[in-house]
């Protein structure tokens, strides 16, 4: 089958069917020394093996939002993730093999996205280890855009998922036990919040053309990661407003006073260059002073994306000295690098 | 039971291929636009399971009953998304409400029962009930008109008919609902308008019932 026929949006793919086999290689091979790749379940495994008396964390869900989750697998972090088909969760089968493949004897901690798929097949898995492997499992749920009621599936687990996963590894690699690391995480998750917009849409390699229509001169704010809808479409506009339009959700949800410090994380969809998510750094971190919120740490860059989308969203975490050491702590994965 | 029952999921797996499109088209509209794909997935690998042969158990009921377990747990280690866990989950509840029915059980009670352990088993872990724009507003109705012919003493046949046509219809009345479980739900209103493409895959498993045991 002609994978770059014309009617498709041009891609760099040998066949659609191999875009995520293929992507795990790739990352294998560009990084030996910090990963490992399960190519029979599209599992990353941190290079090495299971840590003895070390709690792992293990995260997945579907491809699409690189480098999250395998882009974070190595010290100070994630111990393995489980790759699904683009925008789909993966199976519990492949969760299963990487909770045993990680399992160093003190428990392991699921890092769940919350989207149905997801924590239905974490679910699944946690009940096939059960008994072999203590697991723990936090659910991340920081999208403002989506409002936690009875009436939707609740809140999408969005940019916070970077900051729990790097947080709470350090936790782990401090040699927490599996009940205080997963109290980290949920720590972090109830103190992050998080709102994205789309310039345009992602287009996922097996359908070939865009998710969704945007015209030319329209934004789509609250965006999630796959796609699907926000909460409502604006005019194209200054960057300075669009950032309020993302800020001021996320400082009311979090309950942000005058005074607190942050974790500001700009993070690009994936189709966005870095002189703009720069520029947007730049607007939010004026709206945080004009608050009286201090910017204690930052984070710029791709982390998890929606394919080609261009947008950005914003996370804010309040950061406490515990959270701010555990976020200083060395980490040495493919995607993010410092300390060692 | 075991033919009737393998002629089944090689139908619904015929019918799920034909109608991977569809499905996928109408979750395009309020999901995340793979549900046939999946599901056509599913499927394949449950073909490959039948195409190596039944299992290797004492009656026929119970036969069925393992046939169904193994092809739930297929479809868990093979669809993703919601769906797989889901179905996975019906077909291995279905399944081991058959491998300890009573052999003296009649055909028609165990439908209906293996299909109210399904509905069990997906509401359960999907935390769902009828009304929210699932598969269960195929599947629950399906069950009570199920019971109702039961009652009034239809055949298996007779059963599975009505069974399917009340999850067709209750397949169409989730158009005019708002979503409240899974990604529809993000929608929220403009959820409407638009059938459910999990209740449409439900009303098809059991049409493809019906039209096996009709043939059986």
């Amino acid at each position: 089958m002609a994978t770059n026929a014309p009617s498709r949006v041009k891609k760099l793919i040998n066949d659609v069917a191999n875009v995520v086999p293929e992507s795990l290689a790739g990352l294998g091979r560009a990084h030996p020394d910090l990963v490992k790749i399960d190519s029979a379940n599209l599992v990353v495994l941190r290079a090495g093996g299971p840590r003895p008396g070390k709690v792992s964390l293990v995260s997945g869900g579907g491809s699409g939002h690189e480098p999250l989750h395998g882009g974070f697998v190595g010290l100070g972090m994630l111990d393995a993730a489980c790759a699904g088909h683009v925008f789909t969760s993966p199976v519990p089968d492949q969760m299963e093999a990487a909770t045993r493949a990680v399992d160093g004897g003190a428990g392991v901690l699921h890092i769940v996205k919350n989207y149905t798929g997801d924590v239905l097949n974490f679910q699944l898995a946690a009940e096939l280890v059960a008994g072999d492997v203590e697991v723990a499992t936090v659910v991340t749920n920081d999208d403002v855009a989506v409002q936690d009621s009875l009436y939707t599936a609740g809140r999408r687990g969005v940019g916070g998922t970077v900051l729990v996963e790097k947080i709470a590894g350090a936790h782990a690699e401090a040699g927490g036990s599996l009940a205080a690391v997963a109290a980290t995480a949920v720590k972090v998750n109830a103190n992050v919040r998080s709102m994205g917009m789309a310039l345009t849409s992602c287009v996922v390699p097996a359908a070939g053309t865009p998710t969704f229509d945007l015209p030319d001169d329209e934004i789509e704010i609250g965006i999630g990661i796959h796609g699907e809808p926000g909460r409502r479409r604006e005019k194209i506009a200054p960057v300075d407003d669009i950032a309020r339009m993302l800020v001021d959700p996320i400082v009311s949800d979090l309950g942000l006073e005058r005074g607190e410090r942050v974790l500001a994380f700009v993070n690009g969809m994936g189709g966005t260059p870095l002189i703009e998510l720069y520029v947007a750094f730049n607007s939010v971190a004026k709206l945080l002073d004009q608050r009286g919120i201090e910017i204690g740490r930052s984070l710029v860059g791709n982390y998890i994306t929606s394919l080609e989308m261009a947008g950005f969203s914003v996370s804010l975490l309040r950061l406490d000295d515990s959270l701010a050491e555990l976020w200083d702590a060395p980490v040495h994965t493919p995607a993010l690098r410092w300390g060692v | 039971m075991f033919d009737a029952l393998e002629s089944w999921l090689r139908l619904s797996a015929a019918r799920i291929h034909e109608q991977a499109p569809a499905l996928t088209a109408l979750d395009q509209a309020i999901g995340d636009g793979d549900h046939g794909i999946n599901m056509d997935r599913g499927f394949a690998a449950i073909l490959v399971q039948l195409d190596a042969g039944a299992p290797e158990v004492e009656g026929d009921v119970a036969r069925a009953g393992t046939m169904l377990r193994t092809a739930g747990r297929t479809l868990i280690s093979t669809v993703g998304g919601a769906a797989g866990p889901l179905y996975g989950t019906a077909f291995v509840r279905a399944g081991s409400t058959l491998v300890a029915a009573e052999s003296s059980t009649a055909d028609g009670e165990l439908v209906l029962a293996a299909l109210e352990a399904a509905i069990a088993g997906i509401a359960g872990l999907g935390k769902a009930t009828a009304g929210e724009k699932t598969m269960l507003d195929a599947l629950v109705p399906a069950l009570t008109s199920g019971r109702e012919a039961l009652g009034a003493g239809s055949t298996v046949a007779e059963i599975t008919r009505v069974i399917a046509e009340a999850a067709e219809a209750g397949a169409i009345a989730t158009i005019p609902l708002l979503a409240t479980k899974g990604r529809a739900s993000y929608l929220g209103e403009r959820s409407v308008g638009h059938q459910d493409p999990g209740a449409t895959s439900s009303a098809l498993l059991l049409r493809s019932l019906a039209d096996a045991v009709a043939a059986a």
